[in-house]
């Protein structure tokens, strides 16, 4: 073990979380070209639901990693649910208003989700139990990377192989690009736009919950607005990878998580994010589409 | 004509008095005490909880037979809380020979008269000034307080980590807002100037990031006995958590905003042994509960600012007249630095600088789930 590698976990670990918030952001800019800002507040409830749900569970005698499965099952729902009705309420009426109003509508709904939860739940941090250390590696491994670590990385890696596969061999997978590339054309061949969109919002919703359950284990604490820093900080490695493709918030995240852990590391914790966001500066001076975007002209 | 005459007589006799009132108190020998602080104007409801402090102390002692036999007597000046009134108000009190100073009340009015104090080598001990420079400079070895300077809490803990728990590398970590930063510029100061440790790690984070465990690995490689944090408990309770998941042993060291019952219901089993220093709970001292209520029987009101301090202060200094035997300002200047007195704030006696050791701040461990003040 040495300080190199030990910053390059912790910075893939961060970066596996944004970069699962960041898919979420990616693509639902990719269908409609809106931002979703309300997005961060799907992940803060996503750990909400999962932070009850384990109290549940674990009153009920389940431990270990049933609790931590199960808990994810819940949140992943639940956030779903939101996801979804949050497009039918916010964004649905608005398909055909200028680009101004839905992005607006976005921002209302953000801050409603956060002053829902503030006061349906609570404004002081709650203590988010230790889901993932309760799993156990081989010695091995352990001796490498914490479990929490091993835990986020691995599902992180898990879900966006699964996503690649789903965008690129199932038939749902074909429509979601499809109503991207061209969304009057799709709806001309017979794909049911809206409910493509309303699956792209779930999806997107199910990521982000897994990811709030994930980095609220391995933080330890939740309160109703980290949806805000984690969602600016997932927009931003949507934007570095380039918005709308779904290997650049991958990528993005990535970079973004290694920048900032290096940053902090090497250089001081006070400039963590300045050389975030010095970085997004050059990535968009040089190249304006993000690493992997697509370059598109501006219809007329 | 004839009111003129009564008048002129009146004033006569007032000021023949004043030579009688000076001489017989010369010939009495008495101890001398300066009451000066703010007893009129915007400030008055400062520097009056302090006179009547004084009064009640002192009819106290004189009761008992006063100090070293010599009865103790009050001269009573205003400054009003104006540093230029407040030099002279210095002039008048040294040149009525007083022995000492219970004041200034306001630390610009007390820094303006401290040197007119220390050239006529009189001790001053001030209920209320609290800027750290008043002590900290070391320009005035007659200047002690009865209050925390505002530094108060990173000198205990940094104090606390050197002297009591023998730590010599520290990584003082802050949230980089204005009360995290203080502390933390603070503790930075002492520490280098102790010269018994070293801070290895001196950084600020980002209040509400994603996760800190970046900061944690360079806590970790800069191989600090401990964590000094200046902030405010969510992002303690973070940091707290990912040391001991990564098997550091690192104390963890922070100040009031971390003293709070949220940190441990936060960080739970991970908060097991963190200090963070806290104000001292008076509210159970006997002395303190008698002293107010000697204030409500003697003024028919509650005391108000600075008043506990200000008792103490002159039960400090009287305690130190009568332990050094004398009105000597060396003698007196040692006793104070050397004897304990037993005051509404606590047991307090005086450093080296001239603030209360026992005053003011505690350093607390959290012990099975609970703040435990270290005594």
């Amino acid at each position: 073990m040495n300080f190199f590698w030990d910053l390059f976990l912790g910075g893939i670990t961060r970066g596996s979380i944004y970069a699962l918030i960041a898919l979420g952001y990616t693509m639902v800019y990719g269908i409609l070209e809106l931002i979703n800002f309300a997005h961060g507040e799907i992940y803060m409830i996503g750990a909400f639901t999962a932070l009850i749900a384990a109290s549940i569970l674990t009153m009920q005698g389940l431990t270990g990693i049933s609790v931590l499965l199960l808990a994810m099952v819940i949140a992943v729902l639940y956030s779903s649910a939101y996801g979804y009705s949050v497009e039918k309420i916010a964004y649905k009426p608005l398909r055909q208003a200028p680009r101004l109003s839905p992005l607006i509508s976005a921002i209302g709904m953000s801050i409603f989700l956060q002053n829902y939860v503030m006061l349906a739940q609570t404004s002081d941090f709650l203590p988010f139990p230790d889901l993932l250390m309760d799993v156990e590696l081989p010695e091995a491994i352990a001796e490498w990377i914490a479990p929490s670590e091993f835990m986020i990385v691995v599902s992180a890696a898990v879900l966006m192989i699964c996503l690649t596969l789903v965008l690129k061999f199932t038939k749902m997978g074909k429509a979601m690009r499809a109503v991207a590339q061209d969304r009057e054309m799709a709806m001309l061949l017979g794909i049911n736009v809206n409910r493509i969109i309303s699956r792209t919002f779930i999806i997107g919703s199910a990521l982000a919950a897994i990811g709030g359950v994930l980095i609220g284990s391995h933080v330890g604490r939740i309160n109703f607005y980290i949806g805000f820093a984690a969602g600016i900080k997932a927009f931003t490695a949507a934007v570095l990878g380039g918005i709308g493709s779904i290997p650049g918030a991958m990528l993005g995240g990535l970079v973004l998580g290694l920048t900032e852990s290096f940053a902090t590391g090497y250089v001081s914790s006070d400039y963590e994010n300045v050389f975030a966001f010095a970085l997004l500066v050059l990535i968009l001076i040089f190249k304006p589409e993000g690493l992997l975007g697509r370059s598109s002209q501006q219809k007329v | 004509m004839k009111n003129h005459s009564i008048l002129k007589y009146f004033f006569g006799l007032l000021l023949s008095l004043t030579f009688i009132i000076s001489t017989t108190a010369q010939a009495a020998d008495t101890i001398k005490i300066g009451i000066a602080g703010s007893h009129s104007g915007d400030l008055a409801s400062y520097g009056l909880p302090t006179v009547r402090a004084a009064q009640l102390v002192v009819r106290n002692i004189n009761a008992k037979g006063g100090v070293n036999g010599k009865r103790v007597e009050l001269v009573i000046e205003d400054d009003a809380c104006k540093p230029e009134l407040a030099t002279n108000v210095a002039t008048k009190l040294v040149s009525a020979r007083v022995h000492a100073v219970i004041g200034h009340i306001c630390s610009g009015s007390t820094k303006a008269a401290l040197r007119t104090y220390k050239d006529a080598k009189i001790i001053v001990i001030s209920p209320s000034a609290t800027n750290p420079e008043l002590t900290m400079s070391g320009q005035y070895p007659n200047f002690f307080r009865t209050i925390a300077p505002d530094d108060t809490q990173a000198r205990l803990a940094t104090n606390f980590a050197m002297q009591t728990l023998k730590f010599t590398r520290f990584a003082i970590i802050h949230d980089k807002g204005d009360y995290g930063k203080g502390f933390a510029e603070y503790a930075y100061k002492f520490i280098k100037s102790s010269g018994k440790g070293q801070v290895v790690l001196y950084e600020g984070i980002t209040p509400g990031a994603v996760d800190y465990s970046a900061i944690v690995q360079k806590i970790k490689y800069a191989k600090a006995d401990a964590v000094i944090y200046g902030g405010y408990h969510p992002e303690a309770a973070s940091i707290v958590q990912q040391m001991r998941r990564k098997g550091m042993k690192t104390a963890f060291i922070s100040d009031d905003g971390v003293k709070d019952q949220t940190f441990i219901k936060v960080a739970g089993a991970y908060a097991e042994g963190v200090y963070a220093s806290g104000p001292k709970d008076t509210t159970r001292n006997p002395l303190a509960v008698a002293a107010i209520a000697e204030h409500r029987k003697g003024y028919g009101s509650e005391p108000g600012a600075f008043y506990l301090n200000a008792y103490a202060a002159v039960q400090a200094v009287l305690n130190a007249m009568n332990k050094a035997r004398s009105t000597d300002y060396n003698a007196v200047a040692k006793a104070l630095r050397t004897y304990q007195t037993d005051t509404p704030l606590g047991k307090i006696k005086f450093n080296k600088q001239g603030d209360a050791v026992g005053a003011g701040f505690s350093i607390y461990q959290v012990r099975k789930g609970a703040y435990v003040e270290l005594k």
